[in-house]
């Protein structure tokens, strides 16, 4: 590919990498904004393979799309489940 | 060009991130959005390392007179990463600590302080 | 202090920032200016001088290896503190809770679920193996790796429930697997010694060169990826652990 397609193609990222950074400030559920940032970490990506960074796209896919969102998961369902119980023991006093 | 571009998106996405952590109202919330926050330091690492017409330096399939991207800037994006992911399991932890003593993930009303 | 004052404190600051940040990139010299030397003699030498194709993973490992000590040593000590903050505390008794997935745990899994978890696990253990093997010839290296073979134990998790999970991954030997890594390292390091040079000097004989570099070249390299892929497949395990443990119920409740 020469060169220029490559520097539209950043550029294209580069726009996408912004809009989503806001889609997921701007998500107020946490387990709605997991899956953005998610995605958000995919396309981090994509904008690390075209600025030619393989290592760093390959930890960052491992990494912000398997491990980030795993652990926010299971800390949201914890926070959930203590709600549960917390709900439960007001309602039986 | 490109260059400016991603010091630009870099501003964006270190701004954008701030806002959510200053206005947030729940504490997981605001530890994704200081993940878009740290997102904004690979942007700007990834535009400094670059060269124009450059590829990966990894020489299995690049013979060595071609142009490549810089190394060591790509080295310290690797050590940001797993710092990152070692930042957010321990604010998670701290999260759900917070949850199980006050039973509040309002950053607004967790006073840690009280008697 | 109130929601809108927040807002237009944050503006004020954000607007005074991107100010500064435009003024400070103008003064820069530009993208050719940023240039540093490193970049094209690091390149040029690794083939040659470390029998390493992969310019990353000498960097990380062989050229600034010492910094990698440091980064693995703050994933080693994060667990730890993660850890420590998500222990049970055994002063109650009651009975046990299910898992941190409960209550969408109460549904099973479906059939097709178990079926494609428990048939990708074994590519992914060969995989992730593959991937912290050759770390020094393509795009790799121990994080990845050791990161995509904690991703095995998940798969089982997902099609069966914690005590498979607990049964596979018991404790005390993910705990020392850990140790080992992180020590390992270090004690690799101290190898230079013997030979009077400095911590973490690649003194082992490099292996083959020029044209067929395999697994065994680059010295020291493919060990240190051997010991930090143990390290970080062991931490992100023990860390999954301790996010599902199960969580004693006051008495008193339902």
């Amino acid at each position: 590919m020469n060169d220029a397609a490559i520097t539209v193609l950043q550029v294209m990222t580069l726009v996408l990498v912004a809009a989503t950074g806001a889609a997921v400030v701007f998500t107020r559920q946490p387990a709605h904004q997991m899956v953005g940032v998610s995605f958000f970490g995919l396309i981090l990506a994509l904008m690390f393979l075209l600025f030619q960074a393989a290592d760093v796209a390959l930890s960052q896919i491992v990494i912000g799309a398997v491990a980030l969102p795993l652990m926010v998961m299971l800390a949201l369902g914890k926070i959930r489940r203590q709600s549960i119980e917390q709900h439960k023991k007001e309602h039986s006093e | 060009m490109i260059f400016y571009v991603a010091c630009a998106v870099a501003a964006w996405l270190f701004l954008v991130g701030v806002y959510g952590i200053a206005t947030s109202d729940n504490l997981v919330h605001l530890v994704l959005c200081l993940v878009v926050v740290q997102a904004s330091t690979y942007v700007l690492l990834s535009a400094v390392g670059y060269r124009h017409g450059g590829v990966a330096p990894v020489f299995a399939d690049v013979t060595q007179t071609q142009t490549t991207v810089d190394s060591v800037v790509q080295a310290l994006m690797l050590t940001d990463i797993v710092v990152e992911a070692t930042v957010v399991a321990l604010l998670l932890a701290i999260t759900v600590q917070i949850k199980k003593r006050t039973g509040i993930v309002d950053p607004n009303n967790v006073n840690l302080l009280r008697g | 202090m109130k929601f809108p004052l927040r807002q237009l404190l944050f503006f004020a600051g954000a607007i005074g920032m991107a100010i500064l940040y435009a003024l400070a990139f103008a003064h820069l010299p530009g993208p050719e200016g940023l240039r540093s030397m490193y970049r094209d003699v690091i390149n040029l030498q690794t083939v040659e001088q470390r029998h390493i194709t992969d310019a990353i993973t000498a960097v990380n490992f062989d050229y600034r290896g010492f910094d990698t000590l440091g980064e693995e040593f703050i994933l080693f000590v994060s667990v730890m503190g993660a850890l420590v903050l998500l222990r049970e505390e055994k002063d109650q008794g009651g009975e046990k809770v299910p898992d941190a997935a409960w209550p969408a745990r109460s549904v099973p899994p479906g059939d097709a679920l178990r079926v494609w978890t428990l048939w990708m696990t074994g590519p992914v253990v060969l995989f992730g193996i593959y991937i912290v093997v050759h770390g020094q010839l393509t795009p790799g290296g121990g994080f990845q790796g050791g990161v995509i073979l904690a991703t095995a134990p998940l798969l089982i998790y997902i099609a069966e429930n914690l005590e498979v999970f607990k049964r596979i991954t018991s404790h005390e030997w993910i705990e020392i697997a850990e140790a080992i890594g992180a020590g390992g390292y270090a004690l690799i390091g101290l190898i230079a010694f013997f030979y009077s040079k400095p911590f973490l000097t690649n003194v082992i004989p490099l292996g083959p060169g020029g044209t067929n570099i395999n697994v065994l070249s680059g010295g020291m390299v493919p060990l240190i990826d051997l010991t930090v892929g143990l390290e970080v497949a062991a931490g992100f395990v023990v860390l999954l652990y301790a996010f599902l443990q199960e969580m004693l119920v006051k008495q008193g409740d339902q």
